[in-house]
């Protein structure tokens, strides 16, 4: 670890904490109805888009309206790509000539980004045509971030309101949130990725006579537009198959940056919006601590287990100053690559700028478990501020118990039906990560996938289904996921974490809505101090750290102690 | 659960046409018409042929040229149309087996142990355009040697070509590889 490696890292977490307020106030103009400055340009083209598709926008929903509009909208959107991606030969923009997906890689892909996940099952610039990246992958990763934060606005209603029995539009919040956040966003950082070298044309590729004489076929796309709205939707799936290790998804340092806090930033702000539409702020920077507290101890961890270096190629000759530079790029060194590591997973994004599977067991270690937390440091769009909420809940109970008295969270008190729903939603990551891992484990055709035998060979697995479940989408790559069995059993779990999840969260929200708000009074416990901060980061360690410190030791761990014993596998 | 479906099907139709169609090609547009060398891919042409990306690292096996990392892209090296790393584990038997081979094949050229990491390491993506300043100074010699030109001279080159962080910070010291072979060509000329 060097003093420059953790200035790098500063100057990111200096810049997205300085427009977590500006782009926080926004998003809450923006979702409580008011107009904003982009109001006189988008504000034809939204009511336009309402009357066409039968949306009267005055009209409120109750949590399950909510959440059934919700559910019918990913089913079309799911049912749309799928189509998209099997009939792909059929479709323009296809210059390659890239025959249909089959189907199913095309169930485990279109799961995968209607479900903000983005796992990649396919390698982009061998797989998919233009159309299908443009037209298929860009549009949902606009729509699945929108239906998250169109989520979590729900259920931000949910707190600031008192004894109501709806939560809101979701067809009038996903609409806003593409319009008025995504895409202007998106324009500008495309636009910026372009001017740092990203490619953004409709040309399939050039081909290179090289210095040496040999035929180089560069693939080239549309990269730049995708890429821009991969990191704000926290989405993660890139044009190429490594992702942002690609010099063409991330040519430069600064790129890098932009990447970073291009994801950093909507999820960061959206927490800030939370506070200032239930009233109060400092709620939105408690939140905000606790999250940036984990993620900076995760990105401690990783730089300084990567800056290590592998110790086994220490002992055959290579010189460990450069850390372990096995899956990382020479311009983004150990420091930018432990930081985009810690954040992608921290977040629901998944794209990554070096191979994870690659890191060391206990650099390794954090991505996994950063994810196994539920990602809410600070969590997808959307999803990580809904998920950090209950994770809130659950720290107010606890306090309760504590005390002797009712636990309540911004004047709402929390009661049996919300606990319950919370441990609903809870449990749902543990089940389905250990379950498919356990079985995944014991099949042997799921084994043969593994690309490192040993410990490292079950982080794999166990990555792969914490990264689905998480909807996360990065993996430790040595897994060949392409089979029947996990295109399939990937799929479900990435279904079960977004759905399961989120429909507990909403009934918590429906119910939470209809009680009344009461003033705080002086025996309410303050959840906006230090003491529930800290209380709040004890409840995220010990629910992960219970439910996944088991499988983390088998895997992680042992292959810490393996390499430090030079054992191979 | 019906009333769901018009608004449904309605908003994905559009806000495909929107944000996969319009956003996208949009942007292609501007970024044609503004910059066009960047969003074409930053190629590099030499006596009017393109002779690759300046972000795109390319193979070197001859000892006339500076060489770049191992990459681990199939079925060749530096396969620009299929990204990919190794994604070997630290504890990997294949991980150890090629690198050890690799400190060999460096040591036999003249490079003395410890390697630096990046010379025997393959890149994340494969395509990686850069070197360490480290292990382009460890050529050097060969280098000069195969093209009877004065360490000094070739040295002087490598140092030009020495990408610092920006504002001593931001970016990781790097030397390109494929410009500075180009650099190397140029110099004989």
């Amino acid at each position: 670890m060097t003093i420059v490696g953790w200035l790098q890292i500063s100057l990111l977490f200096l810049a997205v904490l300085f427009v977590i307020k500006p782009l926080g106030l926004y998003m809450a103009r923006v979702f409580s109805g008011e107009r904003t400055f982009l109001s006189p340009v988008l504000g034809r083209l939204e009511r336009d888009l309402y009357r066409v598709s039968g949306i009267n926008p005055e009209k409120e929903q109750s949590w399950l309206g909510y959440t059934l509009a919700m559910l019918a909208f990913s089913l079309t959107g799911f049912l749309a790509l799928y189509a998209m991606l099997r009939l792909q030969a059929y479709l323009p923009l296809n210059p390659q000539g890239f025959p249909g997906v089959p189907s199913d890689l095309a169930f485990n892909t279109a799961v995968s980004f209607v479900t903000n996940t983005n796992w990649q099952n396919y390698g982009g610039e061998s797989t998919l045509s233009h159309f299908s990246q443009m037209a298929g992958l860009t549009v949902q990763n606009f729509l699945s971030a929108a239906t998250g934060m169109a989520l979590a606005v729900a259920i931000t209603r949910a707190f600031a309101r008192s004894k109501v029995a709806t939560l809101g539009n979701f067809w009038v919040d996903m609409t806003k949130a593409t319009l008025y956040v995504l895409l202007p966003l998106a324009i500008v950082v495309a636009l910026a990725f372009v001017a740092m070298g990203l490619p953004q044309t409709l040309d399939a590729s050039v081909t290179a006579t090289t210095l040496e004489g040999a035929n180089q076929v560069i693939s080239l796309g549309p990269v730049a537009s995708q890429e821009a709205i991969k990191q704000l939707g926290t989405n993660g799936g890139g044009f190429f198959n490594v992702n942002a290790a690609h010099p063409f998804e991330n040519p430069t340092a600064w790129s890098n940056y932009l990447n970073i806090f291009a994801m950093l930033s909507i999820s960061a702000a959206l927490v800030y919006s939370f506070g200032q539409m239930v009233g109060n702020r400092r709620q939105g920077w408690a939140l905000i601590s606790a999250m940036a507290f984990l993620l900076i101890a995760g990105v401690a961890v990783t730089y300084w287990a990567e800056a290590q270096g592998n110790t086994i190629l220490t002992a055959i000759g290579v010189d460990p100053a450069l850390g372990n530079m096995e899956g990382k790029e020479v311009r983004f060194g150990q420091a930018m690559t432990a930081l985009y590591a810690a954040v992608t997973t921290g977040l629901s994004d998944g794209g990554v700028n070096g191979m994870l599977g690659s890191l060391t067991g206990l650099g390794g270690l954090v991505p996994m478990f950063l994810m196994q937390l539920g990602e809410v440091l600070p969590g997808g769009v959307g999803s990580g501020l809904y998920g950090m909420l209950v994770f809130a809940l659950l720290a107010v109970f606890v306090a309760g118990l504590m005390v002797g008295r009712t636990p309540e969270f911004l004047g709402k008190k929390i009661e049996g039906r919300e606990m319950k729903f919370a441990m609903l939603a809870v449990l749902i990551l543990p089940l389905v990560i250990l379950g498919f891992t356990a079985v995944s484990a014991m099949l042997p055709f799921a084994v043969a996938s593994v690309g490192t035998a040993g410990p490292h060979g079950l982080s794999e697995i166990l990555y792969a289904y914490t990264s689905a479940a998480g909807n996360n989408g990065s993996a430790f790559g040595g897994l060949t996921g392409n089979t029947v069995w996990y295109n399939t059993t990937l799929g479900i779990a990435m279904l079960l974490g977004r759905f399961a999840y989120v429909v507990p969260v909403m009934a918590i929200a429906g119910s939470l809505a209809a009680k009344v708000k009461s003033p705080a009074s002086a025996g309410t416990f303050p959840t906006d101090g230090p003491l529930f901060v800290g209380l709040l980061i004890g409840i995220i360690l010990i629910l992960g750290g219970l439910q996944f410190l088991p499988a983390l030791v088998l895997g992680p761990v042992v292959e810490h102690f393996a390499m430090l014993a030079g054992q191979t596998f | 659960m019906l009333n769901h479906i018009r608004p449904a099907l309605t908003l994905v139709v559009v806000l495909t046409a929107l944000t996969g169609l319009a956003y996208p090609l949009a942007i292609s547009g501007i970024a044609q018409a503004v910059m066009p060398a960047m969003a074409n891919g930053s190629l590099i042409e030499r006596d009017g042929k393109i002779i690759g990306s300046a972000l795109i690292g390319q193979a070197f096996t001859s000892d006339r040229y500076f060489w770049p990392r191992p990459s681990a892209t199939g079925p060749d090296t530096y396969n620009a149309a299929a990204s990919s790393g190794s994604n070997l584990g630290t504890t990997s038997v294949k991980l150890t087996e090629r690198v050890t081979g690799d400190v060999a094949r460096l040591t036999a050229a003249g490079i003395a142990q410890p390697v630096p990491a990046d010379a025997v390491t393959t890149s994340g993506s494969g395509l990686d355009p850069h070197v360490s300043p480290t292990f382009a100074e460890a050529q050097v010699a060969r280098v000069a040697t195969a093209r009877g030109l004065e360490p000094a001279t070739v040295a002087a080159l490598v140092a030009q070509h020495v990408e610092n962080p920006d504002f001593s910070v931001i970016g990781e010291a790097r030397v390109n590889v494929l410009e500075l072979n180009l650099a190397l060509d140029a110099l004989k000329m």
